[in-house]
């Protein structure tokens, strides 16, 4: 049997580097996709379909053309056949279907931005407009079982006898949690600039992973790999959204097959991203939990439905975490899916575990109050030995120890658990909680390469992406560390398909598989080389595989906390303070590992206070699609927010005992915060987000 | 509708700039476009971002909602023009040292806003949150963050923001 992977020594790992590329971002200067230097770029801007269902009869392209500085009106009818239509989100202008509003029916190419976007505005259209169904709800007649659903996670799991169990428990919660649609929004739009020259297309994107969006074009224009270029050094946030090629990618390599040598332009406007970017399906959560007095679970039941699009299927696993999360003899986890005329769901932080730990955490509150327990308590009363799901034991799990440490962090002994006790100056003070669990995920597929340099530096190359998330810098120390040299001495490269391969930044999953790759790439150096290689030595190392993760169920756990205040007279809702402690294996850099906890606990914040996509059902399609509409939490609106790790050592994740950070901070956010206002009011909240209106009745 | 286009000139991070551009320019676009400067970024084109921020005539500015072509001979300072030589901005410096950006792509906004802001805050001006309208500005930790509203980050980095921008301005 092989053994557990050999740690790394931390020297540079677990210091608060600055970030690398830090002087380039307040300067300025880092470049992201849609600012390479170009020589008489070209402009595209997409046209979109202005119904949700139903076929183009008639496209009229002639206004459009005749405007000076328009070069070519892409449509279905003229645009190139793709090689390969499998997939139904990039299978674009290859009929005159329309599978949701605002689906990419055509693009202008012109000169400047100016000119494509009014030359766009120009193309007219005529359908035969079919009836559209875009709202999920409970009973939906097209609800069906998928093979899967994201992650490659079973679509059900069943465990002993849940109905029987809950017939005979002596305290039950069934209520049914809902989450809105939610769309990612990165600050920095969707953007690629593609140039065709020579049969190799070259595209410089804004993605999570060049190589991802190599192998997603290159088949759909029947080019080898090895004839697509995808550079993308910086990018402007992602959260799950530049996870997957969208369609606008293929639309810009589609009009620079046909204006080759001429680089082509396309940004997504904001309100282009609510169509064509990807977002958080809406969910709706049946969640029953069975517990005898003492507030031990008998039975977990979770049966959760989403949508999904018409020319995709992505099915969000938003149970799972149910799966694995308490001790519990009865079990049933369950996902139901319904195609409705609406654009393609996909990645947002978290998908899964996001909206299904908001209606379970919620649950668990709801759980404690019918049993008379302090809500910290009973999740500690159910700690499970193992993994309920495997049996395998944890690789570590500080769940227990994050709780009691967020309870002292907020002072939760002074909460009281009879809800509306607490008034101060006119407003309703409760204080609320939520466990946060992640996965750790290690994907195969991702080299590094090592290279001696003269002077005993080194360059370390690998196509990982940085969208925020301090791969930069925490990539460095990872291989200084690997290679016992300075973090100075290493010079890192990396968000380019000319470097080697490396998996998508999702699923918190980049340190571990990239860090990984170096790890092996730097003790093959050494094995190779030794301490002092000839300039010019190189060697490769992959991820490769950990025997413990067939041995071992890992996760990152943590738990959140919220003091809520809701103004008793106008119900206004705020979360003045947010204490956020981790347990996510070794933190690699302190002060980027903490940026990205704040980060995922605002956007939690934000999540549940303020994030709704209001689809409109008259005309198919969200109608708050901009941003002073679609509100994200500001500066303002964040209190105090405290956040913390415990120092975890887990000698079976990786060499560098980390866990991922990216996506366990949004987990829970919400559901602290809805407790916190049912301790605040005695409103329990279980639809998203929370708004004053609930407060009012 | 053809093009109308009309010569313009700027005065941009100390460099004096003459161009022909179409008079449905904006000033986000002229910058990013036409004189490669991307320091200045494109979040929503509508406003309601702040990714665009720049000082225009010494006042921060959303320079999405500016055409070009209304701003002949105006100075423009963008985010790429506020350090000295290799010196970073006082302001620039900690940014990175309190990390208050991860993707970095509200920061130029962020910190030409906090630039203008702090213009704003030494001349009186009072915020939403002030609770003299006439004394001298404080600018507490609530000040800050009401000020820097109009600058959303969705990476979430407010917590490093703030601290950054107190540290300069105190």
């Amino acid at each position: 049997m092989t053994t557990t992977e050999q740690r790394l020594t931390p020297r540079a790992m677990g210091v608060p580097l600055d970030r690398l590329d830090g002087p380039a971002k307040v300067t300025g200067t880092a470049r992201y996709a849609f600012e390479h230097p170009q020589t008489q770029p070209l402009y595209l801007h997409p046209v979109q379909a202005t119904v949700a269902a139903g076929r183009i009869t008639a496209i009229e392209t002639g206004a459009a053309e005749a405007v000076p500085g328009v070069l070519a009106v892409l449509t279905h009818l003229n645009a190139p056949r793709l090689a390969d239509t499998s997939d139904g989100e990039l299978a674009i202008l290859q009929s005159g279907g329309v599978a949701f509003r605002g689906q990419i029916i055509g693009g202008v190419v012109a000169t400047s931005p100016e000119t494509a976007r009014h030359a766009a505005s120009l193309v007219r259209t005529a359908y035969d407009e079919q009836p559209h169904d875009v709202v999920l709800r409970a009973g939906h007649e097209g609800l069906y079982a998928p093979d899967s659903v994201n992650g490659g996670y079973d679509t059900d799991q069943v465990q002993g006898d849940v109905e029987a169990a809950l017939a005979s428990a002596d305290v039950t919660v069934d209520q049914t949690y809902t989450t809105p649609t939610l769309h990612n929004n990165p600050m920095e739009p969707h953007s690629t600039i593609a140039v065709w020259d020579d049969g190799q297309l070259t595209l410089y994107d804004s993605t999570q992973g060049v190589h991802m969006v190599r192998k997603s074009v290159a088949p759909l224009f029947g080019l080898d790999p090895e004839q697509v270029r995808v550079i993308s050094p910086h990018v402007g946030g992602g959260f799950g959204s530049k996870g997957n090629a969208h369609a606008h990618v293929v639309l810009a390599a589609m009009a620079a097959r046909q204006l080759p040598g001429r680089p082509v332009k396309l940004a997504l406007t904001r309100q282009q991203m609510f169509f064509l970017a990807g977002y958080r399906t809406p969910t709706l959560q049946r969640v029953r939990l069975g517990a005898d007095r003492d507030g031990r679970f008998s039975a977990i039941s979770v049966e959760a439905i989403s949508q999904t699009a018409r020319i995709k299927e992505f099915t969000e696993q938003t149970a799972v975490a149910a799966r694995m999360m308490y001790a519990a003899p009865n079990r049933r986890t369950t996902h139901r899916v319904t195609r409705l005329d609406v654009p393609v769901p996909s990645w947002m932080r978290a998908p899964g575990e996001c909206p299904g730990m908001f209606a379970a955490e919620v649950a668990m509150d709801e759980l404690a109050e019918a049993c008379g327990l302090d809500p910290v308590e009973l999740r500690v009363r159910n700690e499970p030995e193992t993994d309920p799901e495997t049996g395998h034991p944890f690789s570590s799990r500080n769940l227990v120890a994050c709780l009691r440490e967020g309870a002292r962090r907020i002072g939760w002994e002074r909460r009281d658990p009879t809800p509306g006790a607490r008034r101060e100056n006119g407003a309703l003070v409760g204080l609320g909680v939520s466990a946060s669990v992640y996965p750790v995920f290690r994907m195969p597929g991702s080299a590094a390469r090592v290279r001696a340099e003269a002077g005993g530096r080194y360059t370390v190359s690998i196509g990982a992406a940085d969208l925020g998330t301090g791969t930069w810098t925490a990539l460095t120390q990872i291989a200084a560390d690997a290679l016992e040299v300075p973090v100075e001495h290493v010079d890192l490269r990396i968000g380019d398909t000319a470097l080697p391969p490396a998996t998508v930044a999702g699923g918190s999953s980049g340190i571990t598989c990239w860090g990984s790759a170096i790890v092996h790439a730097a003790r093959e150096l050494r094995g190779q080389h030794g301490r002092s290689p000839a300039e010019g030595a190189e060697a490769v190392g992959e991820t490769g595989d950990n025997p413990d993760t067939e041995r071992y169920a890992m996760y990152a756990f943590g738990a959140q906390f919220a003091e809520v205040r809701v103004d008793a007279d106008t119900g206004e809702v705020r979360a003045p303070r947010l204490v956020g402690v981790f347990a996510a294996g070794r933190i690699i850099n302190p002060k980027t590992a903490r940026s990205q906890l704040l980060g995922g606990m605002t956007m939690g914040l934000s999540m549940a206070l303020y994030e709704q996509s209001h689809v409109d059902p008259s005309i198919g399609q969200v109608a708050n699609h901009d941003f002073a509409e679609y509100h994200i939490a500001t500066n303002a609106d964040i209190g105090s927010l405290d956040v913390s790790w415990l120092d975890e050592d887990d000698p079976h994740v990786n060499a560098m005992g980390s866990k991922g950070i990216g996506e366990i901070g949004i987990v829970g956010t919400a559901a602290a915060v809805a407790n916190a206002a049912y301790n605040a009011t005695g409103v329990r909240i279980r639809d998203l987000p929370v708004t004053l209106d609930a407060f009012l009745s | 509708m053809d093009a109308v286009e009309v010569e313009v000139s700027l005065r941009v991070d100390g460099r004096q700039r003459r161009l022909t551009l179409d008079t449905r320019t904006s000033l986000l676009d002229a910058l990013r476009e036409r004189l490669g400067v991307t320091g200045p970024k494109k979040g929503c084109d509508h406003g309601q971002c702040g990714a665009c921020t720049i000082l225009l005539d010494g006042r921060r500015v959303n320079s999405c909602l500016a055409l070009a072509v209304a701003h002949d001979e105006a100075e423009i300072t963008t985010v790429e023009g506020l350090a000295d030589g290799d010196t970073l901005h006082p302001l620039q410096e900690s940014f990175v040292r309190h990390d208050g950006f991860q993707c970095g792509y509200c920061t130029p906004g962020q910190i030409c806003s906090a630039v203008g802001m702090l213009t704003e805050a030494e001349a009186g001006w009072p915020s939403a949150v002030s609770a003299d309208l006439t004394a001298p500005v404080e600018l507490t930790d609530a000040e800050i963050s009401e000020r820097m509203s109009g600058n959303l980050c969705r990476c979430g980095a407010y917590a490093g923001i703030v601290p950054a921008i107190a540290e300069v301005a105190r």
